[in-house]
């Protein structure tokens, strides 16, 4: 259940999602997939990490250099994709919550 | 933690159900989908019309700073049993969604606490999907073109 959050809390983010869709068509070293951003280099080594630790992407080493892939079945596992649109409805709600907690009616 | 908003959403099939607890009695819960300038607040879309009753319509518009038309959808209302139960269509307008059946369902849990049981269904099992998947793929979208923005400047 745990693991599962974490999956979703990492393609929450703009820079990772960028990263998976890179990586989706070939796999990439890390400065190759840092070239393409104006991201300083560690922070997406970090971003690079959290997708490894969260087995969306693998690491294959390869002579000296250490190459990026997608995981296709944890990609899968997420392939619904539901958590974004109970996402964007939990936030409204939120919303909703906080302003009638404000709500005063008129006199 | 348990979490405040569920989707259930069955593989195969052409409805999801959208709960939600609320910190709020049910009055202030209904309020919320009823007063069009609170529903403006939430939704985050201006509010054309809402006529809160049996076959009455509403429709919704968000614009951008231009003036540019990004969303507008319209509908209308079923049943309306105030505190209890809103029944009405949904239709976004230029979007190949078709238009889809909405039940709200207002319950008191106490007199501090209520919940908000929301059954939509869709025309097909394709366009249910299209429309969950509908806020990743803008995720999506935002990242591609901020890849694109990036590539472009280092040409």
């Amino acid at each position: 259940m745990n693991l599962r959050r974490d999956v979703f809390q990492a393609i929450a983010d703009p820079t990772r999602r960028a990263i998976l869709l890179l990586v989706a068509s070939q796999s990439m070293t890390a400065g190759a997939i840092a070239s393409n951003f104006n991201t300083a280099r560690p922070t997406i080594s970090k971003h690079l990490q959290i997708l490894t630790q969260c087995q969306l992407l693998e690491q294959e080493q390869n002579g000296r250099e250490v190459h990026y892939y997608i995981n296709a079945e944890k990609m899968k596992e997420v392939a619904d994709f539901i958590e974004p649109f109970r996402k964007m409805w939990d936030e409204r709600f939120n919303k909703l919550e906080a302003i009638m907690k404000e709500f005063k009616p008129k006199q | 933690m348990e979490r405040k908003t569920k989707v259930h959403a069955e593989e195969g099939k052409q409805e999801i159900v959208i709960t939600r607890a609320f910190d709020l009695p049910l009055e202030l819960l209904f309020k919320a989908y009823t007063e069009p300038r609170i529903v403006e607040q939430w939704m985050g879309t201006k509010v054309l019309n809402l006529e809160n009753k049996k076959h009455g319509s509403w429709q919704f518009e968000t614009t951008d700073a231009k003036g540019n038309v990004l969303f507008r959808a319209n509908g209308t209302i079923h049943e309306f049993i105030p505190n209890q139960r809103i029944v009405r269509t949904f239709e976004m307008e230029n979007a190949a969604f078709d238009i889809q059946l909405e039940y709200l369902e207002f319950e008191q849990l106490t007199a501090q606490t209520s919940k908000l049981n929301m059954h939509v269904i869709y025309k097909s099992v394709a366009i249910r999907d299209q429309v969950l998947k509908l806020p990743f793929a803008q995720g999506i979208d935002m990242a591609h073109n901020r890849l694109q923005a990036a590539l472009s400047n280092l040409n």
